[in-house]
């Protein structure tokens, strides 16, 4: 939902990144307000990946150039786990395996993290588990896995779920969820945008990093933004993602090559 | 800063219990010999049998060589630098704790061991032993009435000779090992717990060891004995003050499970572990074994090692009875220059007998952890099972973990199982929780707990948050 008047939530400005001696990121600009639903989409090594670690905190990108502001507040300078507690979160592509860590106890630490931010009171145990247990059915999960260690032996598809059912708890302000669609089967993909779907509102907004359409056909994007070579080459509306599942991503090397100031990376 | 380092530092906590407490002390003259023997019995009042043994012991101890096989390294230890008996200055054991010198039990306040009547914790009865003697037990009337002695071993002496002569020595024999005969020519205090037959004992029993003196080597002995049908859970803690030079101590425990008894043994160590460098520490050369001679019997080691600059410890247990069981449940965190190597030793002897082994060992710092441990099936030991799970994590990149399982089977008919794991803390799975709002100390202390889970959760619940809190203490600060 695009609303002009709407507050900034996220407001990214020629944001430069590298990992390692490799720049990736060379000059995105982007912002968005409460209420709207992002997709970037591009191939891969265009940099969608990293622009969400960086946004994240991942302490193996070094930004070299550029401005990040989360309402208001300089983003970048912050540690991930305070950039986590207000309000901005990442749904990973490869949630990573914990063993030993039960997924409750991760679920009940982190979200009374973000809930002290809040100034909200800490949950305990019995009050947690009614909470999760209501949350559970965004994603309708099998509450069995909440006993599990976190992640630990979840084939992709539960992953996912668990990684929406965190975006339940923490009610972030901004989610950027990467490629939250890949390994997904059709069910699992319709549940995992469904759980989207409910958890966005007015307040919120939602930045969908995606290389498939068909992601697109269950959440619907107010904006479409189309990643090369480090930075966002063109923007439009949904029909952009159409275009660009009909087109391919030729057009885009040449929008590129006759550009040129920027010298094409080989993907 | 990258993880590796942020981690590093996390894990290089300084040593909280590292004072000394400022009280007069008696101690003899350094040096060991026939004499001072003959000195420590003497000052311990004791009944000949007891000299007997010690002197038999230092004569067999003159004899062997200290053992080098264990993956460790620390120069030679001088046996004549040393002071083998040191007592705060007070008179004999006192009977009430008001007479007790409060510096003593401020010092075990200190340590989060209340003694004093009011502040005690309520089920759990706690013997203090400061350097060389035991200065206060305590409940020891509530357990009297369930038939339970739980006193010091020099009280033991005078008060249950009969007892000490039947089985002091039975389950480690003076000969055993080079420090098993030094620590029985000159052991100093420790305690003696009785369980007659058919009691389950009414309350989680303690014994916290407190070394003070800076040259002294502390040479405890304990005894636990369960008879047919008893029970007993016993928690062992220790801490030492900071000082650069090392303090041996050499300790021996001995169980004994008669008929259906059941022994649980728990240890919380944290010894001074010497600095960043490795300097200064206790040298930790224990013996522990237990002897499940009856039927049925069980006997359990759960051990947390945090402490010391040199552990060399191997909690063990002969299953001689039909169908008794034995487990050992294990966590070593070294950090630093650290070195530990432990394990343990399940000996089948009997039919049917059942073992457990899960180790876990967290290598920090430039630390070496081993993990070394024998199963032996003997020849009478028909459809005997071990089961053995050594798992090793490693803290940054300049630490070792080493596993030395030994399986030696004389038993066709037992079974002998054994895993074994390897994993690093990854960037990745810190950069997981953080980006959850969990800061990177609790993410490394969760990770770390939740490796040693198998093993909290067989200490006793009083004691389990406390090594929980232990662990992330260690684990503890500031994140760059």
């Amino acid at each position: 939902m695009i609303r002009p008047d709407a507050p900034v939530l996220l407001e990214i400005k020629d944001l430069h990144a590298r990992v390692e001696d490799k720049a990736i990121l060379k000059g995105v600009n982007l912002t968005v307000r409460a209420g709207e639903i992002h997709a970037v989409m591009g191939r891969n090594g265009s940099g969608k990946s990293t622009l969400s670690k960086v946004l994240a905190g991942h302490p193996a990108y070094t930004v070299t150039a550029g401005v990040v502001t989360y309402r208001g507040q300089d983003l970048l300078a912050l540690d991930p786990e305070l950039r986590a507690r207000i309000g901005v979160f990442l749904g990973f592509q490869y949630p990573v395996e914990i063993p030993g860590v039960s997924n409750l106890e991760f679920l009940r630490v982190a979200t009374n993290a973000r809930r002290a931010e809040q100034g909200a009171e800490e949950l305990d145990t019995f009050a947690f588990e009614d909470l999760v247990r209501e949350r559970l059915k965004v994603v309708q999960m099998d509450p069995a896995f909440l006993d599990r260690s976190v992640n630990e032996g979840f084939s992709g598809g539960e992953k996912k779920r668990n990684e929406i059912l965190q975006m339940a708890l923490l009610e972030p302000l901004v989610a950027i969820l990467d490629e939250t669609d890949s390994g997904l089967d059709i069910d699992a993909l319709r549940i995992v945008a469904g759980g989207v779907n409910q958890l966005a509102n007015a307040d919120n907004a939602t930045v969908l990093i995606t290389h498939y359409q068909r992601l697109l056909d269950a959440i619907t994007p107010d904006y479409v933004h189309v990643m090369a070579a480090g930075r966002i080459l063109r923007t439009g509306g949904k029909e952009l993602a159409l275009d660009l599942e009909e087109r391919g991503y030729d057009w885009v090397d040449q929008e590129l090559a006759a550009q040129a100031p920027v010298p094409l990376e080989v993907a | 800063m990258s993880t590796a380092q942020a981690v590093g530092d996390l894990v290089s906590q300084p040593y909280k219990y590292g004072f000394v407490t400022d009280i007069e002390t008696e101690k003899i003259a350094k040096g060991l010999s026939e004499d001072v023997v003959r000195l420590i019995s003497s000052k311990k009042q004791e009944p000949p049998f007891l000299l007997e043994f010690r002197l038999r012991a230092y004569r067999q101890w003159l004899q062997m060589q200290e053992p080098d096989w264990a993956t460790l390294g620390y120069p030679p230890i001088d046996y004549q630098d040393i002071i083998y008996y040191a007592a705060p200055k007070q008179q004999d054991k006192k009977t009430s704790l008001d007479e007790v010198d409060p510096k003593l039990l401020e010092t075990f306040d200190k340590l989060g061991i209340p003694l004093s009547e009011q502040k005690r914790l309520s089920n759990v009865a706690v013997d203090a032993v400061f350097d060389s003697v035991s200065i206060a037990t305590t409940y020891k009337e509530k357990l009297a009435e369930h038939g339970v002695i739980f006193c010091s071993i020099s009280e033991a002496v005078k008060e249950y000779p009969p007892l000490i002569e039947r089985y002091l020595g039975t389950v480690v024999p003076i000969t055993d090992n080079y420090f098993a005969a030094l620590n029985s020519a000159v052991f100093s205090d420790g305690s003696f717990v009785f369980i007659p037959k058919g009691v389950d004992c009414p309350m989680e029993l303690s014994t916290y060891f407190r070394i003070n003196s800076g040259d002294t080597g502390q040479f405890e002995r304990t005894l636990i004995v369960a008879e047919e049908g008893a029970s007993v859970s016993y928690l062992e803690g220790c801490t030492a003050p900071m000082f650069d030079t090392n303090q041996l101590h050499a300790a021996v425990v001995e169980l004994v499970a008669l008929d259906d008894a059941s022994i649980k043994y728990s240890t919380v160590q944290n010894w001074y572990a010497g600095d960043e460098n490795g300097v200064g520490g206790i040298y930790n050369f224990v013996t522990k074994r237990g002897q499940c001679r009856g039927d049925r019997s069980k006997i359990s080691w759960t051990q947390v090692e945090t402490g010391s600059a040199i552990t060399w410890k191997y909690p063990s247990c002969v299953l001689q009875g039909a169908e008794s069981v034995g487990e050992f449940y294990s966590v070593a965190l070294t950090n630093h220059r650290q070195q530990a190597d432990t394990g343990t030793k399940m000996i089948h002897v009997g039919p049917r007998t059942r073992s457990t082994i899960v180790s876990k060992g967290i290598s920090a710092g430039r630390s070496a952890n081993s993990y070394r441990g024998l199963v032996q099936m003997g020849p009478k030991a028909v459809g005997a099972k071990n089961y053995s799970q050594c798992d090793s994590m490693l803290i940054g990149d300049q630490a070792a973990a080493n596993t030395y399982p030994y399986i030696r089977s004389q038993q066709p008919q037992a079974a002998v199982e054994h895993e074994a794991s390897t994993c690093r803390i990854s960037e990745d799975q810190l950069f997981y929780l953080q980006s959850r709002g969990i800061g990177f100390e609790e993410a490394v202390s969760m990770m770390v707990s939740g490796f040693c889970r198998d093993v909290f959760n067989q200490l006793p619940m009083e004691f389990a948050a406390e090594a929980d809190k232990l662990l992330a203490l260690k684990l503890e600060g500031s994140v760059g």
